[in-house]
Parts: C-alpha cells; sequence; structure tokens
C-alpha cells in the first residue's frame, strides 16, 4: 500500500514520517522511531503495555492506526526524561517502591499513572486502581505499583 | 500491520457517504475496537474499511432547541462520562459507559460502535433502549429516523444498510427529564470484563415521590439482543413506593427475557441476575429520585 505522509508531535518535538495506512501506532513507534518502551505484548487492547497518551489521554497505541496520529500530541515514556536523560520522578518511585520486576508492564503503567499524577484533585487508591485497570502485570502483585503513583501524586501537590 | 484489502480516510460525512455508496461491502471504522480485534483474528483480515474516526464533526454532545439531547456517534465512552449535559440530564449513561473495559477502551472506543456492532453486552445498549434514543441513520439518498428500539435484528446485526452510517443518537426531552437511572453490570471482574448481564432501570415519581409515574427497565445479555422489559415497565405504572415495588418489577421482568446459557454463565443463574438485579437497580434509581422505602 502506498505510504502516506502523517506530521505530528511526538516527546515534544514535531515530526514528519511516511508511514503504511495499515501499520499500528505501536509498530510505527518501535519501527520507524526506536521508541522501544511501547510494548508489543497481546496486540489487541487487553494489556496496555503499549500505552501512550495522546492529547493527554491513554490509548492502547497497538489498537490505534497510526494515520489516525496525524495532527496529534504524542507522548510515550522516552518524553518523561529531561534534555540531559535524567528520569522522572513517577519513574524514580517505580524503582524505589519495588514496583518494577520484570519491567515489562512498566512503560505501559507509568503512561496509565500521568493522569493520576498530573490531575489537580487526589485520587483515593481505589480510584489508581480503577485508572490502572487497563494494565496487566504478572509478577508485582499491583500494591507497590499503586504505591508509587499515589507516592508520585503526593509529593506533586506538596511541591504546589 | 493490519490486514486491510483497502483503507479509505474520507474527510466530510458527504465523502464517507459516498464511498459507503460505492463500497457497500466496506466495513465503517470508527475506534475500531471491535473491528481491529477481528481483523488481528483474522476473523475480519482483508476488508477494505472507510475510517471515519478523523471526523471531528461526528463527536460531540449537544442540546437541540426542543430539549432533545443529540450525541454524535463518534464521542468516546469517557467523553460520554465527562460531558457535562450528560452528567446533568442522563448521569446513568455517563455511569454505564464508565465501566465499558479500562480507561484505555474508554478512551478509543465510541458509542455509535457500541451500539452498531449489535452486541447484547454493550454497555451502554440497557440505558439508550430505556431512554428511547432515536437513531439518525445516513446515506446518499438522504437522512432516515429509525427508533434503537426498532434497530437490533438479532445478535451482531442491525438495520443499517450497506450504504448506512449512523449519523446521530437523540434522547427526547420528554424521555429523561426529571427521571432518575441505575446501571448495574453484573461482570466476573471489575474492569476488562464484559456483561454477565448488565440492567439500567430510570424513573420519574409524582411530586410527592411516593408513586411511580413511569418506570423504565432494559438488559443486557437477557435475550439475544439488548432488549426493554415492557410487561415490568407497564406493571410498574402507578405503581405505590414500598417494598413490594422490587417484587412488581422483578416478577414482571423474568416474563421478558430469554436468556442464553454460555462459557460465563448458565442460563438458570441469569435469570437468578435478571431477577437481582431488576429489584436492585429498581431500589437505587427509586431512592435516587427521592423516593423512600
Ligand atoms: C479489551 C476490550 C474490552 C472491551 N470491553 C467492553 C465492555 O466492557 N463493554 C462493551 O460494551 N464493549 C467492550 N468492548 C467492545 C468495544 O470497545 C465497544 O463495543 C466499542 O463501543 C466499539 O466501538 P468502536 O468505535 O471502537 O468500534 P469499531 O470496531 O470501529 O466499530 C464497531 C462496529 O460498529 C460499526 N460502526 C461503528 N461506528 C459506526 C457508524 N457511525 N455507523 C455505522 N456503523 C458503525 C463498525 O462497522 C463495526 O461493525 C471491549 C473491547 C476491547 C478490545
Ligand atoms: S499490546 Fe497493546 S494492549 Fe496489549
Ligand atoms: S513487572 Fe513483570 S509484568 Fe509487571
Amino acid at each position: 500500500m502506498d505510504k502516506q505522509k502523517i506530521t505530528f508531535t511526538l516527546n515534544h518535538e514535531k515530526r514528519e514520517e511516511y508511514i503504511d495506512p495499515r501499520a499500528s501506532l505501536s509498530e510505527v513507534l518501535r519501527g520507524e522511531f526506536s521508541l522501544t518502551s511501547v510494548k508489543h505484548g497481546c496486540n489487541v487492547g487487553e494489556c496496555g503495555a503499549c500505552t501512550v497518551l495522546i492529547d493527554g489521554e491513554t490509548f492502547n497505541s497497538c489498537i490505534y492506526l497510526a494515520i489516525w496520529a496525524d495532527g496529534k500530541d504524542v507522548l510515550t515514556l522516552e518524553g518523561l526524561s529531561d534534555v540531559n536523560g535524567n528520569i522522572s520522578d513517577i519513574q524514580q518511585a517505580f524503582i524505589d517502591e519495588g514496583a518494577i520486576q520484570c519491567g515489562f508492564c512498566t512503560p505501559g503503567f507509568i503512561m496509565s499513572s500521568l493522569p493520576i499524577i498530573e490531575s489537580p484533585r487526589t485520587f483515593t487508591r481505589d480510584e489508581i486502581r480503577k485508572q490502572i485497570s487497563g494494565n496487566f502485570c504478572r509478577c508485582t502483585g499491583y500494591e507497590t505499583i499503586v504505591n508509587a503513583i499515589e507516592k508520585t501524586a503526593n509529593s506533586r501537590h506538596k511541591a504546589k | 500491520m493490519y490486514d486491510f484489502e483497502k483503507i479509505y480516510q474520507p474527510k466530510t460525512i458527504e465523502q464517507a457517504l459516498k464511498l459507503k455508496a460505492e463500497h457497500p461491502e466496506a466495513l465503517i471504522l470508527a475506534g475500531g475496537s471491535d473491528i481491529l480485534i477481528k481483523t488481528r483474528s483474522g476473523k475480519l483480515a482483508g476488508s477494505t474499511v472507510i475510517s471515519i474516526y478523523g471526523l471531528d464533526e461526528l463527536r460531540g454532545v449537544c442540546i437541540e432547541d426542543d430539549g432533545t439531547i443529540l450525541i454524535r456517534p463518534l464521542t468516546s465512552f469517557s467523553h460520554i462520562t465527562a460531558n457535562p449535559i450528560i452528567a446533568k440530564y442522563i448521569p446513568v449513561l455517563g455511569e454505564a459507559v464508565d465501566q465499558v473495559g479500562g480507561p484505555q477502551i474508554r478512551n478509543i472506543g465510541t458509542i455509535g460502535g457500541n451500539i452498531c456492532n449489535g452486541v447484547t453486552s454493550a454497555d451502554s445498549a440497557s440505558t439508550l433502549k430505556a431512554y428511547d434514543a432515536v437513531l439518525e441513520i445516513a446515506s446518499v439518498d438522504g437522512i432516515r429516523i429509525l427508533p434503537y428500539a426498532e434497530f437490533n435484528l438479532g445478535p451482531g446485526k442491525v438495520d443499517l444498510h450497506p450504504n448506512e452510517i449512523l449519523t446521530g443518537i437523540r434522547i427526547p426531552k420528554d424521555s429523561y427529564e426529571n427521571t432518575y437511572g441505575q446501571y448495574i453490570k453484573y461482570s466476573q471482574r471489575n474492569a476488562m470484563d464484559i456483561a454477565t448481564l448488565g440492567c439500567s432501570v430510570n424513573v420519574r415519581l409524582s411530586a410527592d415521590c411516593k408513586t411511580v409515574e413511569r418506570l423504565r427497565i432494559a438488559f443486557g445479555v437477557a435475550a439475544p439482543t439488548p432488549i426493554r422489559a415492557l410487561s415490568a415497565e407497564k406493571a410498574a405504572t402507578g405503581a405505590q413506593v414500598n417494598e413490594s415495588l422490587m417484587e412488581t418489577v422483578a416478577s414482571n421482568a423474568i416474563l421478558d427475557v430469554n436468556p442464553r446459557t454460555s462459557w460465563r454463565a448458565s442460563k438458570e443463574f441469569r435469570m437468578q441476575l435478571i431477577s437481582e438485579l431488576s429489584r436492585r437497580a429498581t431500589r437505587a434509581a427509586v431512592e435516587k429520585a427521592g423516593g423512600k422505602f
């Protein structure tokens, strides 16, 4: 199929790319942009390992056509580090709280947690669980993940 | 790579309708959370699709001059829940679709796709049935208005002609005005699972909150398609608000349904759920309306 040009913002930078209109966004992010934080777990919208933010909302990039990203603002985990490559507070909190074991699910969980930690309001633990309910982890048992998100949300609120 | 034979990307509704007329076999691709999954699994592999996801004119919710609420079909579940008009006038619809899948699915899944796929478990379906939703269906020949009550023809089958696209879902004012609703989804997990049974009730009480002026009740997975329980509605009309109301609704609801045994649950268990969820949803809706038991 003929390639098609899309123009979008990716991790704060304007990008142009010629893509196959049949490609999923996750394939393009991994294949064309080497953003390998975007994982291919199930490829059918069940596990959340491929979660990215598009215009501030969480999407499974495996079931999102790359052509739909034209004109949009896409953020992957790579876009969370600062210019010097230092990781963000939420990534550090996942390490500190032991919320990572094999790590395969981690980028997806962190992307899903952004609407919580960036929200002006406080989420209860149950609300945090609901916001990450589209992400599966086979290792941690989730408690440490909820702890990491809660801790980051609290410290950001205090800093404000 | 998704295995599409061809993908069309209309820029306007007119272009989409023209493409659908020229390619009646092509599938309308909205959020894709049904079609892309079935393309991956092979069931729909090799299809020609017309992606309407980019058509922003088909997104959003508004109130028309006569008070009718118009929901455009591409509105995502999360935008339905967050919409102030829905939250004010039919909050039960926002609560119902907030129980679909998980957050990512609610951000991509559209309400139009939810009813056009024709499945009985669709979480928006019972509430839309219970509120007499009316569908606006367009083709190159013009617009057809169809009560949602007549839309489902069988499991996975809806009354959409090969050249048609759903362009609007309307809820009339006299249907939603002064009503209070409750949706209960019974499923095996709290998230990422489709309903074993869904029940949506809404009521309008008399001014003194002692009599049921009108009660509406509809189910998902209680029959091969989403259905309203008309016997239960009739029996509840004019009933007193007291403990026996729940029994009236439940004992009549089971006359209207026709559930099946599936791997999720047996027919017998579903009958039990129909009766129990009828009671619980009725009680909750009446209490929201100010009724006391
Ligand atoms: C992991 C996962 C979990 C899910 N959980 C739930 C759940 O809990 N509850 C639930 O109800 N659903 C659930 N679903 C199913 C799905 O998300 C919904 O049915 C959703 O509403 C489909 O909408 P869509 O726009 O994404 O679908 P699409 O795949 O784009 O479309 C679905 C069908 O509708 C047709 N269609 C769509 N829009 C139009 C239109 N405007 N005019 C004519 N035809 C149209 C398409 O041709 C297709 O046949 C889940 C799906 C996944 C992948
Ligand atoms: S890889 Fe996308 S949801 Fe599993
Ligand atoms: S840490 Fe292994 S899947 Fe979550």
